[in-house]
């Protein structure tokens, strides 16, 4: 067990945790960021899609140590205060998802893209989302809800 | 014959009255609703919230019959120390069943206030309306709300000593409207499901599952991981194997380390996965007829004969089972995503030798499951760790291997069809067997524990054999095994087998699925045989105006008359009345075939009755294409002689974003009709449409799923 410091939706967190440990266990059980999800620990669902120095990536297969003074977004700094963001509003709004288990690391692999192509394609958007996976079939409603969020996000950044 | 299951507790109640039977099951009122404090209700369905959005669709009824803000309801999740029992969630029958019997309670509880009013104010009750919970007197205009009135009034009466009549449909006003999902916030924020719940003191565990299904074990060594940091317990118990620990990481690592000192005793006793139909068609069965008309042979003047196959699908939930169990003195508390919470509570108790009420089940919303996953069995097993470390709650989930390599999957199933049609363009033979194992071995149903870990005990109880339910309760592999068409001369045979190397259980619409696809594709090959078109082909031999109006519906949005332009395009189309009396499907899939198939649209008009919540009935809808497209498409279970091979996502290959098609539904509203279930109808036509599709694409006929390039070049062969 050692300490790590990190950032984390823009709080500073001191956490103690083996070397190894997935990031994914520490945000969870550690900082109780429990919307970040455990779908196969292996790299291949996305549902655990967290922001790591503005890239999306894996919290399953990403080592704690690899995190160690860099900042974290995750679902749980989406909002802010009592405001949702955008992509959440958007996805409330469409009704898109089922069950809801993959929508978080959907969320959060959006906005990394988001934030950096607000004027981002289908077929960006399409790329981006490929490495997440939806069991539901919630892809129509999704892929809406986040061109939805898109416009708004642009009008909003307008205004 | 078919082996007869054990039915639930609630089907064989008789009941004297109209009431819904599990109304009829639970007949005092108060276990249904409770007013609360703060002027708040507290609705209790036995209905679990699966991602289908039931939870809300129940509350719109409540809420219509009561005369109630939504925002005033709390839906309690099902609780077997409070809860009514409904049985379980399955079949899309929660609204037919949990949505109509919470109608007829809540129309009574509505009377009994108002009776309680009418007394109290002294006027007339038919002087008296009711607006967000506040009964008020035209005569008087004096009011009293439903919270004033709880102290006075009797809910523990039972439902069949009072009566009510629900309202009209026409009187309804939050049944039938698009009322956003009320569990979707938080778990699109942060917590929410199962997975999330963080009890103090909590611990985490891991089991071992045997390499394979019938592997015992020979040696162990659990000396060093036992005394490792962390570690709290090494549970053994005759093949099951688990651990408990501090913290989940210590959990993880530990199981990989028992795992690796485990020495196993395997067999290889699983059918070849490369002729599949072979072992289908050769297994032991129990053959039942179920139809046979009797009359003259008519003469065919095209004759076609045609075998379909699927492979054994996963459910393939996207996070792996989870369960919390709780040992305190001599009570267990136990949290699960079930679909069957009061049978698993009554089978755990069995299993561990418990009264069954000491045993508390909570339901806690999982992941889409879609049937029967790996849910149940995850709850013996945390109850089977908790043991070990009594006071402390322990949470235990299931790896992604687990998962794949040990729920039950969707079994594999073959239809054989032989028929013929006349100059005319009428069916007139049509001989039909079906083979597969059966589909249902929940909790609940069979004869010995369902539950994996009962089966790795020391006590060793046996696995038991799946079920079918008659057909006239929905069946499992004779499920739309019958033409839904007018035409006679039909024969119709099921094989349901008795040998069951895999473990096979409920997957969303049981053998409709495959009956379905074989049906429609066998049709489509009919209306070619006969030179007719496909859809025109259909509606010669279907009277039923519901029927012809969904395929009306469906052959005008997709714009049948016109091909698709592009090379390799085709069209296709399927309909099925899913168990032949619930929900009306006809889908239009278009396809464009190079070295794979894609799926560019999906075009479908649905009839599911009255509707609850129309977008609700269309996210479902939608979900179900999309899903039975990857089946379609993608899915199959692989596996050596010896054990499961398809462990992980990359194994087990689902749709992608990329590769989802467009898809539009269009539903037709009956208010008149039963509201009916619409999770499980969509799966056998969309699978048809787009075997239609590639025939219409390339005249090439894949009669075996999924349509992989592997299966194509076989059907070229
Ligand atoms: S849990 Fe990380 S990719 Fe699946
Ligand atoms: S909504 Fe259930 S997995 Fe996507």
């Amino acid at each position: 067990m050692q300490k790590f410091n990190l950032t984390v939706n823009g709080a500073p967190r001191e956490v103690e945790a083996g070397k190894n440990n997935a990031l994914l266990y520490v945000l969870r059980n550690e900082l109780g960021m429990k919307g970040v999800r455990y779908g196969c620990g292996i790299g291949e669902c996305g549902a655990c899609s967290v922001i790591l120095d503005g890239e999306r990536i894996f919290s399953c297969d990403t080592p704690i140590w690899a995190a160690e003074g860099k900042s974290i977004v995750t679902i749980e700094g989406m909002a802010e205060g009592d405001r949702l963001h955008p992509l959440q509003e958007a996805f409330l709004r469409e009704q898109a998802a089922q069950c809801g288990y993959c929508i978080n690391g959907i969320m959060v692999t959006a906005k990394a893209l988001l934030d950096k192509t607000p004027e981002a394609t289908d077929e960006q958007i399409l790329e981006a989302l490929d490495r997440n996976l939806c069991r539901c079939g919630a892809h129509v409603r999704i892929i809406r809800a986040i061109r939805s969020a898109a416009e708004a996000m642009r009008s909003e950044a307008r205004t | 014959m078919t082996k007869s299951p054990r039915l639930p507790r609630v089907y064989s109640l008789a009941s004297k009255s109209d009431l819904p039977y599990t109304l009829a099951g639970n007949p005092r009122l108060d276990t249904w609703i409770q007013f609360l404090p703060g002027d708040r209700v507290e609705i209790r369905s036995g209905k679990v919230e699966l991602g289908q959005g039931i939870a809300t669709a129940i509350a719109q009824i409540a809420a219509d019959e009561l005369d109630l803000d939504l925002s005033r309801i709390a839906m309690l999740p099902t609780d077997t120390s409070v809860s009514p029992d409904e049985g379980s969630t399955t079949g899309s029958r929660s609204i037919q069943e949990g949505g109509m019997a919470m109608r007829q309670a809540c129309a009574r509880i509505r009377a009994i206030f108002l009776a309680s009013a009418s007394r109290q104010m002294g006027v007339d009750i038919v002087s008296l309306s009711v607006e967000d919970g506040v009964i008020r007197s035209a005569s008087s205009n004096e009011t009293l709300s439903y919270w004033e009135l709880a102290a006075s009034v009797d809910l523990t009466v039972s439902a069949e000593d009072v009566t009510a009549t629900p309202k009209q449909i026409a009187a309804l006003t939050r049944v039938g409207q698009s009322v956003p999902r009320t569990d979707l916030t938080p778990k699109l924020s942060h917590g929410g499901f199962i997975q999330d719940i963080d009890l103090p003191g909590m611990l985490h565990g891991r089991v071992v599952r045997p390499p394979s299904f019938r592997a015992t074990l020979l040696s162990i060594d659990s000396a060093a991981v036992a005394a490792s940091p962390g570690i709290r317990a090494v549970v053994h118990n005759g093949n099951f194997i688990g651990v408990v620990a501090e913290r989940e990481e210590q959990a993880i690592v530990a199981m990989q380390a028992l795992r690796e000192s485990c020495q196993w005793s395997e067999i290889d006793d699983l059918p070849d996965m490369a002729d599949l139909k072979h072992f289908l068609r050769h297994a032991d069965a129990d053959v039942e007829v179920l139809r046979g008309d009797e009359g003259p042979s008519r003469a065919a003047e095209h004759s076609v004969e045609a075998a379909y196959s699927r492979p054994f699908i996963a459910h393939a939930s996207l996070a792996p089972s989870c369960a919390l169990a709780w040992w305190r003195e001599d009570r267990l508390d136990i949290w699960s995503h079930s679909q069957a919470i009061f049978a698993l509570r009554d089978e755990i108790a069995d299993v561990l030798e418990m009264q069954h009420d000491k045993v508390t089940l909570r339901h806690a919303p999982g992941a889409g499951c879609y049937g029967h996953n790996g849910s149940d069995d995850a709850a013996l097993d945390a109850a089977l760790l908790a043991e070990a470390v009594k006071g402390s709650p322990v949470r235990l989930q299931w790896m992604r291997d687990d998962e794949f390599g040990w729920e039950p999957f969707g079994p594999a199933m073959l239809v054989e069809i032989k028929g013929g049609v006349q100059a005319s363009g009428d069916v007139a033979v049509w001989d039909q067997h079906i083979w597969g194992n059966r589909h249902i071995a929940r909790p609940g149903r069979l004869e010995s524990p369902a539950l994996l870990a009962a089966w790795h005990m020391d006590k060793g109880y046996a696995e038991p054999a799946a079920v079918d339910m008659p057909l006239s309760m929905g069946g499992g592999g004779q499920r739309n095994a019958v033409p839904y068409y007018d035409f006679t001369g039909v024969s119709v045979v099921n094989h349901a087998l008795n040998e069951m190397p895999l473990r096979t259980s409920a997957l969303r619409a049981l053998g409709a699925h495959l009956n379905i696809f074989a049906i429609e594709s066998f049709m489509d090959e009919l209306a070619t045989a006969a030179g007719l078109d496909p859809v025109e082909f259909r509606l010669r031999q279907l009277q039923d105006q519901r029927s012809r109006a969904v395929i009306e519906a469906v052959a005008d949005m997709s714009g049948w008359g016109t091909p698709p332009a592009g090379e390799g395009r085709g069209k296709g189309i399927a309909f099925a009345r899913y168990k032949n009396v619930s929900t009306f499907a006809a889908v239009v899939a278009e396809v464009e075939v190079a070295e794979t198939v894609k799926v560019l649209k999906v075009h479908a008009a649905v009839d599911c009755g009255r509707l609850i919540n129309p977008d609700g009935a269309l996210n479902q809808c939608e979900g179900g294409i999309v899903q039975a497209v990857s089946w379609t498409l993608k899915e199959q279970v692989t596996f050596d002689r010896r054990t499961i091979t398809s462990r992980g996502w990359d194994t087990y290959p689902i749709l992608r974003f990329s590769e989802v098609p467009e898809v539009e539904v269009k539903l037709i509203d009956r208010p008149d009709e039963e509201p009916l279930g619409v999770g499980e109808g969509m799966t056998g036509p969309t699978s048809a449409a787009i075997g239609n599709a590639i025939f219409n694409a390339m005249g090439l006929r894949v009669r075996d799923l999924p349509f992989t390039s592997e299966n194509i070049t076989r059907a070229m062969e």
